[in-house]
């Protein structure tokens, strides 16, 4: 009886992982562009720009995602800016990780040599050349490690969402759970293996793609 | 406006108090938990036999593998079923040492793994058997080079204890909904919660820098690490 | 017309004063070798002459043109101006074979496979055939600078600058790339700093005397290592004489 209300559950659990990951996705998609764009404003651009950028990095680094999703989509009405759900989550994970990962890029463009450029104006390469074939190039390589720690960071995040009532899988796990409490146990142990599942792969992949991309000899300094 | 706010903050402060005082219990005891927890699943993997260290992986690998909220609701709500009860707060404190322990175990890990190989010679050479070359040597230099990553830690504890309030811990971020709900002023609550975290967050770091300088040795553990989150 | 012309050169790096005021000329595929104790500006003039380090006051002149003119293209200047760094700046991400092209390909616009092919001659002149397909970090510091070499070499610059282009070696490993900087002699100018005597004694048309951020005295080898004229430049020479020896290296 409760194995049949189990089986009977399991597709509105695949509904739920189907909205942890788009929540997953478009915000490391906003996360990264938002972070490569920050990390060259406080490399590249006029001081005020990038003072205020550290000030926009340390707010949000210092502000735990749960009260960020509260501040967006219980706040922000009160100024006339009403999101949905989801997008209120999606606008709090990638806003918290573009301020994460714009410290990745900036570490990782710090890191390169001086000599890198350099080398590269000593050939006539302009500013805009030297950064678009040594810089960005290496500094990809070098962000991959840190990059992909914090793809499974906000993976793993999006299960917040959950205290903004987005119907992502721990959502999914709770409506279950009402109908049925004799399989909470089961029900959250199913969750947390596809989190792993999720978490595993997805940590398999990104070392696939950092081995392809490995400057041989030049260890990429890996966070871990 | 500004009197009626100032008026509104002076209200809400005996509550956020009260909040912020579960806040720091959760974050002082789950750290230090934690940290010993940590340590034994640390020198587990670099110094157990074959199935300490096994283990000492799959715990890891399982904690840093899931979701903190995930294994909150598990020992929350799911250990009842099997007739384990926890008051919230008991729950939210096991989760969150429990959770603390897998991360701290990977950095004092790899702490003691960059110590160890010569030093270990060394002191053996000098007469030391295992245990006291692990407590005189090996130790006392991992843990000054895992400061700055249990700097973030800390941090990260700080912050994410915040998830406890989804189990009805009635923390800092518990209280600001409580207030909220009631007043319907969600974004000052919130604008005001997030200025207690932030400078939660920079006063602590400023401690924590301080006191590994204060600690520090020259020569060890210089090098910050520019990585502030653990995947 | 000389083809390079330094003329008053000063650089100060806060208020520390590098260059004093340094002038001097080059001729087509001449050699010419500063040498000096360390600290004395060496490496800063050549940082100055291609603009790495824009110098304070003075001018630099490469085939008529000014390169000290703000308003001159710096970038066509510096593919006449080859480079070779005292740590190889080799591109980290990039092959050596890649390393070697990639100006030809990105600066000069040439077809890749037609810039590999001069890539891949340039490294065969320089004995690294064999390693076209290795990176930076798996290639000895000997191949590294003679991959930096090569990099210089293919974009068929007018001058290649040497800075201490031995000195971050292994001393078995100097003599390799000493070779190929003496198999350069006539076919490019150079203008090389560095401390091996043997290979300025050897294959300089002329050597320049640097100390304290000015020419103290140039002229021929022979001049200069037998009859200097300069209490200074003796005192030099005897004593980095008598550190190395009658140091033949590369000689």
């Amino acid at each position: 009886m409760a194995l049949e209300t189990l089986i009977e559950s399991l597709p509105s659990l695949l509904d739920g992982l189907i909205v942890t990951l788009l929540l997953t996705a478009v915000g490391i998609l906003l996360g990264t562009t938002l972070g490569v764009v920050l990390a060259a404003g406080r490399s590249y651009a006029s001081r005020p720009i990038a003072y205020l950028i550290l000030i926009y990095e340390k707010v949000l680094r210092g502000i735990p995602l749960l009260v960020l999703f509260f501040l967006i989509y219980f706040g922000f009405p009160q100024i006339g800016i009403n999101l949905d759900a989801f997008t209120a989550a999606v606008l709090g994970l990638g806003l918290r990780s573009s301020a994460y990962q714009a410290q990745i890029y900036r570490g990782a463009i710090n890191s390169i040599p001086e000599g890198q450029i350099h080398a590269a104006f000593s050939l006539g390469m302009s500013k805009l050349k030297a950064i678009r074939h040594v810089i960005i190039p290496q500094m990809l390589r070098l962000s991959i490690p840190g990059w992909s720690n914090e793809f499974t960071i906000l993976l793993k995040d999006t299960s917040l969402a959950f205290g903004i009532g987005v119907i992502e899988l721990m959502r999914q796990g709770r409506y279950i759970q009402v109908r049925d409490s004799s399989l909470v146990l089961i029900v959250f142990l199913l969750i947390a293996l596809i989190y792993f599942i999720l978490v595993f792969s997805a940590n398999r992949i990104m070392r696939v793609v950092e081995k392809k991309y490995q400057m041989a000899g030049y260890q990429a300094e890996a966070h871990r | 406006m500004a009197a009626d706010f100032a008026q509104f903050f002076l209200n809400s402060l005996p509550d956020l108090f009260n909040g912020l005082g579960y806040t720091l219990l959760l974050t002082f005891i789950s750290i230090t938990a934690g940290f010993f927890l940590g340590i034994s699943l640390a020198l587990g993997r670099v110094y157990g036999n074959k199935i300490v260290n096994g283990f000492c992986v799959g715990y890891i690998e399982l904690i840093r593998g899931t979701p903190l909220l995930v294994q909150l609701f598990i020992i929350y709500f799911g250990l009842p079923s099997i007739g384990i009860i926890f008051t919230p707060i008991q729950a939210a404190l096991l989760g969150l040492s429990l959770n603390s322990a897998a991360y701290q175990a990977e950095y004092l890990r790899g702490a003691i793994q960059s110590v160890e190989s010569g030093q270990m010679s060394a002191a053996r050479s000098l007469g030391m058997n295992k245990l006291q070359s692990i407590g005189h040597v090996i130790l006392p230099q991992a843990l000054r080079i895992s400061i700055p990553a249990w700097s973030n830690e800390f941090i990260y504890l700080l912050q994410y204890s915040s998830i406890a309030y989804i189990i009805q811990v009635a923390e800092l971020t518990a209280e600001g909904k409580f207030i909220a709900a009631h007043t319907f002023r969600y974004l000052e609550v919130f604008a005001m919660i997030a200025v207690i975290y932030l400078v939660l967050t920079i006063v602590s770091t400023e401690i924590i820098d301080r006191i590994a300088k204060r600690l520090s040795i020259p020569g060890i553990g210089a090098a910050k690490q520019v990585s502030l989150r653990e995947g | 017309m000389a083809m390079l012309e330094v003329k008053d050169i000063y650089k100060s790096y806060g208020k520390v004063p590098i260059l004093k005021g340094v002038s001097f000329t080059m001729e087509k595929e001449e050699t010419k070798v500063i040498i000096g104790p360390s600290g004395t500006g060496k490496s800063t003039l050549l940082r100055c002459i291609n603009q790495l380090s824009p110098p304070d006051k003075g001018q630099v002149w490469l085939d008529g043109e000014e390169i000290t003119n703000p308003k001159t293209n710096i970038n066509k200047m510096r593919e006449k101006i080859g480079f070779v760094f005292q740590d190889f700046n080799l591109f980290n991400h990039l092959t050596a074979l890649r390393n070697v092209s990639i100006g030809l390909e990105k600066v000069k616009k040439i077809e890749k496979d037609a810039a590999q092919k001069r890539a891949l001659q340039e490294l065969t002149r320089v004995g690294l055939e064999a390693q076209v397909g290795q990176y930076p970090a798996q290639l000895s510091g000997g191949q590294k600078q003679r991959v930096g070499i090569a990099r210089a070499l293919a974009m068929d610059p007018d001058v290649i600058l040497f800075d201490e282009p031995t000195s971050a070696l292994d001393p078995e490993l100097i003599g390799d790339v000493l070779d190929v900087m003496k198999s350069l002699c006539g076919k490019v100018a150079m203008l090389v700093v560095t401390h091996e005597m043997g290979f300025a004694r050897n294959v300089a048309d002329e050597i320049i005397f640097m100390e304290g951020g000015i020419i103290v005295e140039q002229g021929s080898p022979k001049e200069m290592f037998t009859n200097a004229k300069m209490a200074r430049t003796k005192e030099f020479l005897g004593r980095i004489g008598a550190l190395y020896g009658e140091d033949e290296t590369g000689g």
